[in-house]
């Protein structure tokens, strides 16, 4: 008998779900005047679902049948996705309304996309990965056109369609196989039947379908060699979107990498670490180099964006509770500093029209110092500059790396994000030292320079407190390895 | 005579995998014929999981299938929106033109 108990653990995706279908029924009826009140209560319905989170919270529980799993990596990766998430309604509140594409399908849309996210956190089993992933990128894919009316956003929302398409089928096949081969597709019955399979490791079709499911992932993460997407999506998808773009599916598609991973196929390690670390090596050297011809500043944050994952896969290449740990305090970082990025990138606004180019900052530090002064944090903090959280981020990641003896991942990191610095530092250096361009209009919402102001603040003082994200890290990150 | 095994079935299901990527990547016509593509990828994958299905004698695999037909419907529905939106951009939808953003 299923009773109202079981269902418990979750709630916050069940709260989720039925807030999305009621503002999307508000919307209908109200029409796109209802914009700002359904974007208010999309934030407001995050937050809610956030203390239903920490509430109902407590260990390792599943659900459905064992098909959902919560525990603290789960509630670690949520609460940053709620971050995330609500940033980029509040960062598209004001945006949406000067670029009249004030729609009140953008909150719900962002809010289905959430819950797609939240399940594949939660996703024990490969039918619920599966389903997760797809509700989140059917969501993405309409989020990216979501400028109708606009050539490059629609065909930055085909090009994600097309690519995302591919990858999902690439996943599925995957799974298909790893199905037929393991006969289950529970995590837990393959982690135990892998356990039990001793010294004569797994068969062909299992490794092939793991291929397949690592290619998959990898798409969704956009690592190299599965980028392409990545700096076409993000130049041609209206800016709001790009930054949820850059945090809240990646941080899911991490979570969801990591879990995959480090559980059912924690075993097979030595089948899929070579893998990973050729991955990782691949986007770090491609987002430090292909970044520095860049003129867009969406296009050089995608492909910072590309180095980031590589950075993050480094930690999961060790395998080790110490990587996880990493993998979760990078995360948090790359989405303090990606969301402060793309609130400065909404300030590029000139004669009431977006300005993308990096030669359009020029300076910046005479016309608005204050806007020059957060955005050069940042970009230091990006380019792993101490004392700012950037540089705990890589810290904690290259001491992992260290510790399980990938010597050579970790000397090819550092020396990436030497290269790296070289573009994040000439931002700065085209803000303060180059002939200035026409000022920016003043048009930033309150809210967004609240934001902006409040990660910069996190970005700066993190080395004062830095054991709140580390300390929860590290549980989230023991609990998934001893489960 | 020749017996129909689990192995005929895979055989199929790969080269239908097979035909979908190189549906997406050789065709440079038209982007109908990319959301075709899918789809015989999409099967190919069903075709697997209800073959597996009948030789573990397990339903999971069945139940799978069924999911993954409703996800493609919508996978459909939202390519072919994201189509329509494009068209009305840009006048064409052959794959060669799609080419405003470098890539």
């Amino acid at each position: 008998m299923l009773t109202l108990n079981q269902l418990m653990p979750a709630l916050p995706e069940i709260v989720l779900a039925c807030t999305c279908m009621a503002l999307l029924m508000l919307g209908v009826f109200r029409g796109d005047s209802s914009t700002r009140p359904v974007s208010w209560i999309a934030v407001l319905a995050l937050v809610v679902v956030g203390i239903v989170l920490t509430s109902v919270q407590s260990g390792r529980m599943t659900a459905f049948g064992g098909q959902f799993i919560v525990d603290d990596f789960a509630h670690f990766m949520k609460w940053l996705i709620i971050i995330g998430s609500s940033f980029a309604i509040i960062m598209s509140i004001n945006f949406n309304e000067q670029e009249s594409i004030a729609r009140f399908e953008y909150p719900v849309l962002i809010l289905f996309a959430t819950l797609g996210m939240f399940m594949m956190v939660s996703a024990n089993d490969l039918i619920s990965l599966y389903v997760g992933l797809e509700l989140q990128s059917l969501s993405l894919y309409v989020v990216a056109a979501f400028r109708r009316d606009s050539l490059r956003s629609s065909e930055a929302g085909l090009k994600y369609f097309v690519l995302g398409a591919l990858s999902s089928g690439m996943l599925l096949y995957g799974c298909s196989l790893i199905y037929g081969f393991a006969g289950t597709t529970s995590f837990e019955g393959l982690a135990t039947l892998f356990k039990g399979l001793g010294g004569t490791g797994p068969s062909v079709g299992l490794i092939v379908g793991l291929v397949f499911l690592i290619a998959g992932l990898a798409f969704k993460v956009s690592a190299v060699p599965f980028h392409m997407w990545t700096p076409d999506v993000y130049e041609g998808a209206p800016t709001p979107v790009t930054a949820f773009f850059a945090v809240a599916p990646k941080i899911a598609a991490i979570a969801l990498f990591i879990r995959v991973l480090t559980g059912p196929f924690g075993v097979l390690i030595a089948e899929w670490q070579q893998v990973i670390i050729l991955i990782s090596i691949a986007s770090m050297v491609l987002g430090a180099l292909a970044a520095i011809w860049q003129d867009n500043i969406k296009r050089l944050l995608a492909y910072s964006s590309i180095g980031h994952v590589g950075y993050a896969l480094i930690g999961l290449a060790a395998g080790t509770e110490a990587g996880i740990r990493g993998i979760l305090v990078y995360m948090a970082i790359y989405l303090a500093m990606n969301v402060g990025t793309f609130c400065c990138v909404l300030a590029m606004r000139r004669t009431s029209r977006m300005v993308e180019g990096i030669s359009d900052l020029a300076g910046l530090a005479r016309s608005q110092p204050m806007l020059a002064l957060a955005l050069a944090i940042l970009m230091f903090s990006m380019a792993g500059i101490p004392p700012l959280a950037g540089f705990f981020g890589k810290l904690y990641i290259f001491l992992a790396a260290i510790e399980s003896g990938l010597y050579t991942l970790a000397i090819i990191g550092v020396l990436a994000s030497v290269i790296g610095a070289y573009y994040y530092l000439r931002i700065i250096k085209i803000m303060y030292f180059d002939e200035p361009a026409e000022a920016f209009d003043r048009t930033l919402s309150g809210e967004t320079k609240t934001i902006l102001v409040g990660t910069t603040l996190f970005v700066t003082f993190f080395i004062i407190r830095p054991d709140i994200v580390v300390g929860s890290a590290e549980t989230a990150a023991r609990m998934l390895l001893a489960g | 005579m020749l017996e129909i095994g689990l192995s005929h079935y895979l055989a199929v299901a790969a080269i239908l995998f097979t035909l979908g990527i190189f549906g997406i990547f050789l065709n440079r016509k038209n982007v109908i014929i990319i959301l075709m593509s899918v789809e015989l990828i999409l099967l190919a994958v069903n075709i697997n999981l209800v073959a597996f299905s009948v030789h573990l004698q397990d339903l999971t695999g069945q139940i799978f299938a069924m999911l993954v037909l409703t996800v493609a419907a919508a996978e459909a529905a939202i390519g072919l929106a994201i189509i329509v939106v494009y068209f009305r951009n840009r006048g064409t939808i052959a794959v060669e033109d799609i080419n405003l953003m470098k890539g």
